[in-house]
């Protein structure tokens, strides 16, 4: 497999976390809602279970347009490599929707608000999507 | 009102996983590949997104859980449910093959839609069908030993 080497960023990466914590910190404060990515798009079809689609709605409408921001604030868009063609597309983003939902949540939900509640059922979650994605890696890139 | 607040949350979140670099598939493909610790090519990056992230949420949590109830709400809905099942294990092991073939999670993959590629169209319409068949599953009652239902989701 082809791969693109990147650099370590430190300060962006430590300042972009604080951000996505500071995103956590207030949609608990503002709707009480546990910001959960999985959790929230998949909320937007039905059946629904509250009246609560157009906050999500909005939501994920703020995480859509933040390229956007960034590419008319600073002229040029925000750097993405994406190698993976369209058949690994499909089946990856297949496995990413159905698993994070079996398990009740993905990277933001378990790994980002449930650790920080001291979660145990997030800090397992956590660890086996950590080893499951380093082990997808290792034999992509290194037994392919 | 409160919807304006959750645009604005949405964009906050967005814009952090656009600084922190998690938006970027290779970055998170460069993090996932532990073996590349020896040749030097390890990029350790998305350790310090995860660190910042709680550290943040970790301290806000403590103040904000203290407070009666949320500004546009009538209560905090906080999962309560803390044994483990098969589940716990199965979806984040799925979840995780996933993230490791394309490097995308949910968060960034919306995210994503936002710059226009095709690819995360891709992605994103596969991913929604994954999602919905798995609560599907989830919901139906010849599986409720062993899930449970959508509406106690912790995310």
């Amino acid at each position: 497999m082809m791969t693109t080497t990147t650099a370590f960023t430190p300060i962006a990466s430590l300042a972009g976390g604080a951000l996505i914590g500071l995103a956590a910190v207030m949609l608990m404060a503002f709707t009480g809602r546990i910001a959960g990515v999985s959790g929230i798009a998949v909320r937007l079809f039905p059946p629904y279970a509250d009246s609560e689609f157009a906050g999500r709605l909005a939501f994920v409408g703020g995480l859509i347009a933040a390229p956007i921001v960034v590419l008319v604030a600073t002229g040029r868009p925000p750097t993405q490599t994406i190698q993976a063609g369209t058949a690994m597309l499909v089946v990856a983003g297949f496995l990413v929707g159905f698993g994070s939902v079996w398990g009740n949540g993905c990277t933001s939900g378990h790994g980002v608000c449930g650790l920080s509640r001291l979660s145990v059922r997030s800090l397992v979650a956590t660890m086996t999507f950590m080893a499951a994605g380093a082990a997808t890696v290792f034999v992509a890139r290194h037994l392919g | 009102m409160a919807i304006v607040f959750q645009f604005a949350i949405g964009l906050n979140f967005g814009l952090g996983l656009l600084l922190s670099g998690m938006s970027d598939p290779a970055k998170v493909l460069n993090f996932l590949d532990l073996a590349a610790i020896g040749s030097g090519n390890w990029d350790p990056s998305l350790g310090l997104v995860m660190a910042g992230a709680v550290a943040v949420t970790f301290a806000g949590f403590e103040f904000v859980l203290r407070q009666p109830r949320p500004l546009f709400g009538e209560k905090f809905h906080l999962p309560g449910k803390q044994e483990l099942d098969l589940r716990i294990i199965s979806g984040p092991i799925i979840f995780g093959v996933g993230w490791g073939l394309a490097g995308f999670c949910p968060g960034p993959a919306l995210t994503a839609l936002g710059f226009g590629s095709s690819a995360a169209f891709i992605f994103v319409a596969a991913m929604m069908a994954g999602m919905l068949l798995a609560r599907w599953l989830a919901n139906r009652p010849s599986l409720s030993r062993i899930a449970t239902s959508v509406d106690q989701f912790e995310t």
